[in-house]
């Protein structure tokens, strides 16, 4: 089947997609966009966080054709510029500079999750942050400097505003 | 002779927290790990796994599968070019696809390559295998009993038995004030990366192989695959991939050979990836223990003897079981002294899930038990926790099990007065829900909560021991790039997620005094880094790139003094700091980029740490190990009694690590151990029945989510080590082990029952506890 769907801004038309495939699935091999994560693959881990039409999902649970008309937003879109010179979003540079990224893996997933918080709730406290982000499983940081990085974005976010 | 730098001084250097190297691409999604990678033409491999932990194949037919549209190979043992078997220890004993039985549910059997990875899920449905279901064997200490009778394959029964022996029991039982004798059990855990297995597997124009994949020890990938392919090992090209996470579970092969063997077979690039389930089959877990403690005490709680009976049950390869046994007798009493000690440390073959490294390899389950023992010692006594395990603590100059004496600082002491004095968190706020275990779903207004507190003390060994030849290697390069001095460092070292990459760059820039690092892509083209495991990176690998700068800064420092104010310069007068080439008796002489022009010094070193011993295989003794690590934790929890509940409610740890290389870093490992160590005491278990796994799923099988996590008090020390680069010590497991032991004392605490298992669940709690006595 043929998907229509916009990506980061710009319009997408993608052929030969199977039914059966994810939105996931679209995205990381048939769109070149493998920054939204495949970890488990059935909703437990939010790794393969996107926006669809301004709304956090796991894109793992959407089908490739229930995107169909509909606008995406990915880690990769999250920064302005082109690779290599790009301006990272204050959640991605907290993430970067509060220690908050070690394999990395959760990383893509966890920055869009926490992108969206601080959209609705521009000075979370640490609960809000915390059950903001329970959807998202990390491995290797014992969440703290994840916090960190959440509280610190927002702290960047209201200071440019 | 050793660095002349202040080694504080370099911005970005050791000491400092510059930024990850790797971590811009990774906040942008750009960062390729290897389930990302991708070519033209490429075909996704996929592979059958048995259903059965015990079968015997009496044939299979690939017709079916191979007929179907879209299907490009599909191979079974009788396709395997070289070696049968392979595995990390020797005789290697796993079969690269099962040959003629099955010995664990999700071994590997065949191998299908298709266009589409649908096309190849849907040919391994039509693969037919026929089996004979047999009885699986699966208890570890019935194994123990008949090893002869129970073998699970050629080599066993059991995998190693390894006692220690000192004193005399029997006589130090006699004389005993306090005796306590206590079961424990730890069930299996999963390392659970985020990052599932994954790899490509390119064919080369020499007719081999090039492999990027996703591990922990690319050259020891290397030694297992090439023979299996039949290829020489310079036929095969190792790269290393993304890594998300690895824990141990990367440091047996999952799909190296199997990609290569699709590859070689269809001349196509093949890319293999597992799904969460199917990495739940892909890789080993951590040994579930069973284990038998006696503790005998003056009435005034000093230890007088041990008594110990350590079950690892290993499942039906032999993985790296050895040397997890080996750790689980030379550190199965802890950081504490004992004069008389009898342990009896086992590794048994089953049909359950295989199992080898995780985090604390072997320390860990130990450490379970002895810290619990300490426990219930205390209690005996009328001592608290704190103080019975500072009566018993090591020091320096102590002797372990093994009677290797502790030759560097061990602070233990100090380590749990200081932790004892931390502030602990306020009471329970019941107002809000959310501070509630279970939180937002609590159903009560906290009527049924009661707070703990409890402790725990762990000692893991770094780096290899038992006489392993552990070294790793460095190539430093430094030129002039575009008008600047830029050192490039090439290792063969598994950058996991640990920070690897940072601290190479952080070495190289104090060592050689430039700002500018580069850190090349980890492969096979520079010697044997040894394992991202046991800690020892850092150490060995950092200490591999040092010297490989302390040899470049030596001939960068000639041509110095040959190039810079006329020659005058006597060598050893001149030293280099922040990009210039500084005399102590004449100040600046130049700049690095003014004394290098157009040359290029590279030199390539090899680090090796000082030589261990094989424990003696009658007594256990023997220096064993080379560096010991401590770290110490506070558990305050509350309970929920009634639903069975738990919120960690504040971990507090400290813990030495010699020398801070890189806060971020360190804090990061501290936290992130910490929090595996949180999975096993309460909801981390891959449940087993009749050889067959229940819970493979991140729906099923639960790791801590931000929820679970609570905040952690970390104080870090720096007793440094002389034997080590810059006096550091290996920091990545010790939090791994203590913390697992002070959640669970600080639920024995909220609640007064016994639990004696982890993972500790709501059941345990609310029917009154998993006792002693009930296991």
């Amino acid at each position: 089947m043929r998907v229509n769907l916009t990506v980061n801004g710009s319009h997408q038309v993608v052929d030969d997609v199977w039914e059966g495939e994810s939105l996931l699935f679209l995205l990381r091999e048939r769109m070149g966009l493998p920054g939204s994560k495949n970890a488990c693959e059935q909703g437990e881990c939010g790794s393969c966080t996107v926006y669809l039409d301004g709304l956090p999902v796991c894109s793992c649970l959407v089908a490739a054709g229930q995107a169909e008309g509909r606008k995406v937003r990915t880690v990769e879109g999250l920064a302005e510029g082109q690779p290599g010179d790009e301006r990272l979003d204050p959640v991605q540079e907290a993430f970067l500079e509060a220690g908050a990224v070690q394999c990395g893996f959760c990383t893509p997933g966890l920055i869009v999750q926490s992108h969206d918080l601080i959209e609705r709730n521009p000075a979370p406290t640490d609960a809000e942050i915390r059950e903001a982000l329970a959807g998202n499983l990390c491995r290797c940081t014992g969440y703290e400097k994840i916090v960190d990085a959440v509280r610190l974005a927002a702290e960047r976010k209201a200071a440019a505003s | 002779m050793t660095s002349p730098l202040d080694v504080a001084s370099a911005p970005g250097g050791v000491g400092d927290s510059p930024l990850r190297p790797d971590g811009t691409l990774k906040v942008v999604g750009e960062f390729a790990y290897a389930s990302d990678l991708w070519m033209d033409g490429m075909l996704w491999g996929a592979t059958l796994r048995s259903p059965h932990p015990r079968a015997l194949i009496r044939s299979i037919d690939v017709g079916p599968a191979l007929a179907m549209p879209g299907v490009r190979a599909v191979l079974t043992h009788e396709d395997v070019p070289g070696r049968a078997l392979f595995g990390l220890d020797h005789p290697a004993d796993q079969p690269v696809l099962a040959i003629d039985q099955v010995r664990y549910q999700g071994e590997p059997v065949a191998l299908v390559a298709a266009d589409h990875p649908e096309a190849a899920r849907r040919a391994l449905a039509k693969i037919v295998v026929d089996y004979d279901v047999r009885e699986p064997i699966t208890d570890s200490r019935a194994v123990i009993a008949d090893p002869e009778g129970l073998k699970v394959q050629e080599l066993g029964g059991i995998t190693r038995y390894q006692p220690v022996r000192v004193g005399d029991v029997a006589a130090a039982r006699a004389g005993a004030e306090v005796v306590v004798t206590r079961d424990y059990e730890v069930g299996i855990q999963d390392q659970a990366f985020l990052g599932p297995e994954a790899g490509l597997a390119i064919p080369s124009e020499d007719g081999g192989v090039d492999l990027h994949v996703s591990t922990q020890w690319l050259h020891n990938d290397l030694r297992q695959i090439a023979p299996c392919l039949g290829l020489a090992e310079d036929q095969v090209h190792m790269t290393l991939a993304g890594v998300g996470g690895a824990f141990g579970g990367r440091e047996d092969l999952s799909m190296q050979i199997h990609a290569a063997m699709l590859a070689l077979r269809t001349g196509r690039p093949v890319k293999m990836s597992y799904d969460r389930h199917e990495s739940f089959f892909g890789h080993v877990h951590r040994h579930p223990a069973r284990m038998r403690y006696e503790y005998g005490a003056t009435a005034d709680g000093r230890l007088l003897y041990a008594d110990v009976e350590i079950v690892l049950d290993g499942g039906a390869y032999t993985s790296s079981t050895r040397n997890v046994v080996g750790n689980a007798a030379s550190l199965g009493v802890g950081p504490y002294e004992i004069p008389n000690i009898r342990i009896d440390a086992y590794g048994v073959y089953t049909n359950n899930p295989p199992c080898g490294a995780m985090r604390g390899f072997g320390a860990v389950q130990a450490c379970f038990a002895y810290e619990s023992m300490m426990d219930e010692l205390g209690a005996a006594c009328g001592i608290g926790p704190v103080e019975i395990r500072r009566r018993n603590a090591v020091s320096q100059g102590s002797r372990l099990a093994t009677g290797q004496i502790i030759e560097s600082p061990a602070p233990l002491a100090d380590m749990l007065t200081r932790l004892d004095a931390m502030p602990l968190p306020p009471p329970l706020d019941p107002s809000d829900l959310r501070n509630l275990p279970g939180g937002v779903s609590q159903t009560t207004r906290g009527e049924g909560v009661a707070r703990g507190v409890g402790y725990g003390v762990g000692i893991k060994n770094i780096c290899f021991s038992e006489g392993f030849d552990d070294y790793s290697t460095a190539r430093v390069r430094l030129e002039v790039i575009g008008g600047e001095a830029t050192a490039l460092v090439h290792t063969a070292a598994a950058e996991v997620g640990q920070g690897l990459v940072t601290i190479q760059a952080q070495i190289a820039r104090t060592e050689l005094g430039v700002q500018k690092v580069t850190i090349a892509p980890a492969d096979d083209r520079v010697g044997d880094a040894g394992s991202s495991s046991a800690s020892r990176q850092s150490y060995m690998s950092g200490g591999a790139v040092k010297a490989a700068c302390e040899a470049v800064r030596a001939e960068l420092l000639a041509l110095a003094a040959r190039r810079l104010a006329r020659g005058g310069h006597d060598r050893d007068d001149l030293t280099v700091l922040g990009g210039k080439i500084v005399s102590r008796a004449d100040g600046v002489l130049g700049a690095v980029e003014d004394v290098l022009r157009d040359d290029v010094i590279e030199r390539t070193r090899e680090y090796r740490h000082r030589p261990t011993v094989p424990m003696d295989p009658v007594t256990g003794q023997g220096r064993s190990h080379t560096q010991l690590a401590l770290c110490v934790h506070r558990a305050v929890v509350d309970v929920d009694v009634e639903l069975g509940l738990v919120k960690v409610v504040e971990l507090a740890a400290v813990q030495d690590v010699g020398k801070i290389i890189n806060r971020t870093g360190v804090e990061g490992q501290i936290h992130g151990g910490s929090a595996q160590g949180l999975g096993l005491a309460l909801m981390e278990e891959i449940i087993v029945v009749d050889g067959q796994v229940q819970n493979p799923s991140f729906t099923d099988y639960l790791i801590p989510t931000i929820l679970d996590m609570p905040p952690m008090r970390l104080d870090i020390l720096e007793h440094p080590d002389p034997e080590a680069p810059y006096g550091l010590r290996g920091a990545g497991e010790p939090p791994t082990l203590s913390s697992t032991p002070a959640i669970v004392a600080a639920v024995r605490d909220a609640t007064g029952l016994a639990l004696a298992r982890v993972p500790v669940r709501p059941e345990h709690i609310v029917r009154g506890g998993v006792t002693w006595t009930t296991l």
